[in-house]
């Protein structure tokens, strides 16, 4: 079986994988990140979102082996240090999660969208959003936490 | 997913080298529609040719052209400052397709070949003629709200499902193409093929071909432009009509006019004689004469019979929209 070294939120790991393995399973099955969720694993739901190099992507769509060599940001990457990144602060405070199994997509999602740049307005970031769904209908919360931390960081 | 082989060359001969070689292989870049359709049952290619690592990933900007390298990201071409300011349509496109994440894996070169979402297509237990040629469509039959009207045949009348094509095609944009054997161009309207009796072709490329890049030429009319997007929900949806429009004035009066639409057509569908209409014409009243040219040869079904007076209406604001600079 072919190896594979894979970096996830900093650390590299060698893996042994088949070429149908998405990165999604190889994170959630191989590497035991769970964080990362499986919504409808046909790429339209965004549970899966990961930072690749810093651009937010779907795990679900992407094939492992092609991934050697990447960052890979996966949500237990975001906190440092025990601490919360303002972003899982402002979902907290915000209460932007009911069942929160899109929870992580979402929070990976909006860190992409910081690092774009591109959206400002409440428009903006629900358009820039539009790809995360959320069953629960919490997107007013999610758009309330997402502006709070596009103003903070000032972009 | 079933198993299947990974190559991964990191030049672009040894790619084609490679696909020439190998039974049943096909290419795979950002993978949003291949390993999609993959997991769906549709297709499953024995090995797939990773061309991620070939250097086909640049834009170039001269006087003459753009030219945007096939495994560009479409979040980047739509972020690109020369097609945001000289090919405007092109970029409100893009963005306008998908969500931030599939742009940011998806590439051009595929974006063009991407395969329709006729629910009937991805369902392996329904019948359909593009998967196996002669097996009949469950569509006619079925939910065909979201199909084509135009382009349409007995066979098929399934939506080509991309927005930046129908920019790209009514920006006279041109394929380049390279086997193993050599390369060759063609003009992106030129490059679809209507479903006719055989729906399983849906293009020119053949096997062993490679998309390496689409140009597009600095035309009139290019400038000017806009993409409208009409759709059941305001963002991450398929449309149920789209309008690339572009106008060039001569004071008062069009001196050149693009149209093309999406959602209405089973390829990206450029409406040439609604831009003929258009040229000499000064005022808003040429637009709906235009409207009514385009879909003058509409074939509406019981579900989508809506999308007739929609694109129409779709087209006239979309041409609004351009003489308004919006």
């Amino acid at each position: 079986m072919p190896q594979l070294k894979l970096k996830v939120n900093g650390q590299a790991h060698s893996v042994e994988l088949e070429p149908n393995v998405t990165l999604l399973d190889a994170l959630r099955e191989r590497l035991g990140l769970v964080g990362t969720k499986k919504g409808c694993d046909f790429g339209q739901c965004g549970a899966c979102t990961v930072l690749v190099d810093g651009r937010r992507v779907l795990s679900c769509l992407s094939l492992a082996m092609m991934h050697a060599n990447a960052e890979i940001t996966t949500i237990e990457g975001v906190a440092t240090n025990g601490s919360l990144h303002p972003l899982q602060q402002a979902f907290i405070e915000h209460d932007a999660f009911q069942c929160g199994f899109c929870t992580s997509g979402q929070i990976v999602s909006a860190l992409g969208l910081l690092n774009e740049g591109h959206a400002h307005t409440d428009g903006e970031i629900r358009e820039a959003m539009s790809g995360n769904l959320c069953r629960c209908g919490a997107y007013s919360n999610i758009l309330a936490a997402v502006r709070q931390e596009v103003r903070r960081a000032g972009i | 997913m079933q198993a299947f082989d990974l190559l991964q060359p990191t030049d672009t001969g040894e790619a084609l080298k490679l696909i020439a070689q190998t039974q049943d292989a096909a290419f795979i870049a950002g993978g949003t529609n291949v390993v999609d359709l993959m997991k769906c049952g549709v297709t499953s290619p024995s090995t797939l040719v990773d061309i991620t690592r070939l250097p086909l990933d640049s834009i170039e900007v001269n006087s003459k052209h753009i030219r945007i390298g096939a495994l560009v990201r479409n979040s980047d071409v739509a972020q690109h400052p020369d097609v945001i300011e000289s090919f405007p349509m092109l970029s409100r496109a893009f963005l306008a397709g998908a969500s931030p994440q599939l742009r940011n894996m998806a590439t051009v070169g595929g974006n063009v070949l991407q395969r329709t979402r006729c629910p009937y297509f991805r369902d392996p237990a329904a019948a359909c003629n593009k998967r196996h040629a002669g097996d009949g469509c469950d569509a006619f039959e079925g939910y065909h709200r979201m199909h084509a009207i135009l382009g349409t045949s007995d066979a098929c009348f399934a939506t080509h499902p991309s927005d930046a094509a129908v920019a790209l095609v009514a920006l006279d944009a041109i394929v380049d193409i390279q086997s193993s054997s050599g390369s060759r161009r063609i003009s992106l309207d030129e490059f679809y093929t209507l479903p006719g009796e055989t729906p399983a072709i849906e293009n020119d490329l053949k096997p062993g071909e490679l998309i390496v890049a689409i140009e597009i030429p600095r035309g009139r009319a290019h400038r000017h432009s806009t993409y409208l997007k009409v759709r059941d929900r305001a963002s991450y949806e398929f449309a149920l009509v789209s309008v690339a429009a572009g106008l060039e004035f001569d004071g008062d009066r069009i001196d050149a006019a693009r149209i093309a639409l999406g959602g209405v057509g089973t390829i990206p569908w450029r409406a040439r004689g609604a831009e003929e209409a258009l040229v000499g014409t000064s005022g808003d009243s040429a637009y709906e004469k235009a409207a009514e040219i385009a879909l003058k040869h509409a074939i509406p079904r019981r579900d989508n019979a809506f999308k007739v007076e929609l694109a129409k209406r779709a087209i006239v604001r979309a041409l609004e929209m351009v003489r308004q600079g919006q």
